[in-house]
């Protein structure tokens, strides 16, 4: 199949990309949430890490 | 036979179960993402064009692993549920409250898509359809689930509660199941059987490939939640500071 003139021309093509990119845009969701969470425990875990975090911004914006 | 037995037991305690959930996780991420890759592959560019449905029936690579996901997962939840309460398992209760949002993630991703595959099959996006109606309410039972431990601040009550939802709603699983049996239901009878597979080797390999791929990826995403699960509850034990340190 020649997904670009499938994707172009198959009265279907907008359910099938749909329903993939639902999919995948919920996957990519679940990471991101996952993702956060993550950097929500370890700001919890170790409350100075935004400080150093933001401080080593700050650094970096001067020096450039 | 091994002279060395592997003690599960250990694991049932989260100060074991943690650095080894961490271990595993790329155990499963990696071949899931592989799975993925070689499923839409598969799914894409070698399984033909349908005879009947066309290219929409490519629809039913995902649509269909995402409903049996969503079952499987409901199952696996209400078990690790009933351990928890029934044998006062902290690690088990965990486990349940980590599969439930994927559990709903997967229930939410069969639904949308079984719409988008039912408005060029059927003619409509949603019918009040057994099978339809049923796995709805397992979206329900999900949302439930998890708004029902967030509304309660004590790790255990909320454990507690959550179990009686999770054990109740199971039965909800064989009638999603057999609802097509059951009763005179728009919805197609089951795809594949032990004596059967109602289509071509290659359609049918798309399918089970991309089945593999989220079953891996459920439990590298559960493995990685109930880590984080672990570190939020157990945050003033000792072992857990020299584990992250």
């Amino acid at each position: 199949m020649n997904l670009i003139r499938y994707f172009a021309t198959d009265r279907y093509a907008v359910y099938v990309w749909g329903s993939y990119s639902v999919t995948f845009v919920l996957l990519a969701g679940e990471l991101f949430m996952l993702w956060k969470r993550k950097r929500k425990i370890a700001g919890r875990d170790n409350p100075g890490l935004d400080d150093r975090e933001s401080q080593f911004e700050t650094s970096l914006q001067e020096s450039q | 036979m091994s002279k060395h037995r592997i003690n599960w037991y250990k694991y049932a305690a989260p100060a074991n179960f943690y650095p080894l959930a961490g271990k595993m996780i790329p155990v499963f991420a990696i071949p899931a993402a592989i799975l993925f890759v070689v499923g839409l592959y598969v799914g894409f560019f070698v399984a033909p064009t349908d005879a009947v449905q066309g290219e929409s029936y490519r629809i039913l690579f995902i649509h269909v692993p995402a409903a049996w996901m969503g079952m499987f997962l409901y199952v696996l939840m209400a078990v690790y549920a009933g351990i928890g309460w029934a044998f006062n398992a902290r690690l088990a209760s965990m486990m349940a409250t980590a599969i439930a949002t994927t559990g709903a993630i997967f229930t939410f991703i069969s639904l949308v898509t079984g719409s988008l595959w039912g408005r060029p099959a059927w003619g409509v996006w949603w019918v009040w359809d057994a099978r339809l109606t049923s796995t709805l309410i397992l979206l329900f039972l999900y949302i439930g689930f998890i708004s029902l431990q967030s509304s309660i601040d004590d790790w255990r009550r909320a454990d507690r509660a959550g179990a009686v939802l999770a054990l109740v709603g199971v039965v909800n699983v064989p009638i999603i199941y057999f609802s097509v049996q059951w009763w005179n239901s728009l919805h197609q009878g089951a795809t594949i059987t032990k004596s059967s597979f109602k289509m071509a080797p290659s359609m049918a390999a798309a399918m089970l490939i991309l089945l593999g791929a989220c079953w891996l990826y459920s439990i590298a995403v559960v493995l990685v939640r109930v880590r984080y699960i672990i570190r939020e509850r157990e945050q003033e034990a000792p072992w857990l500071a020299e584990a992250t340190a």
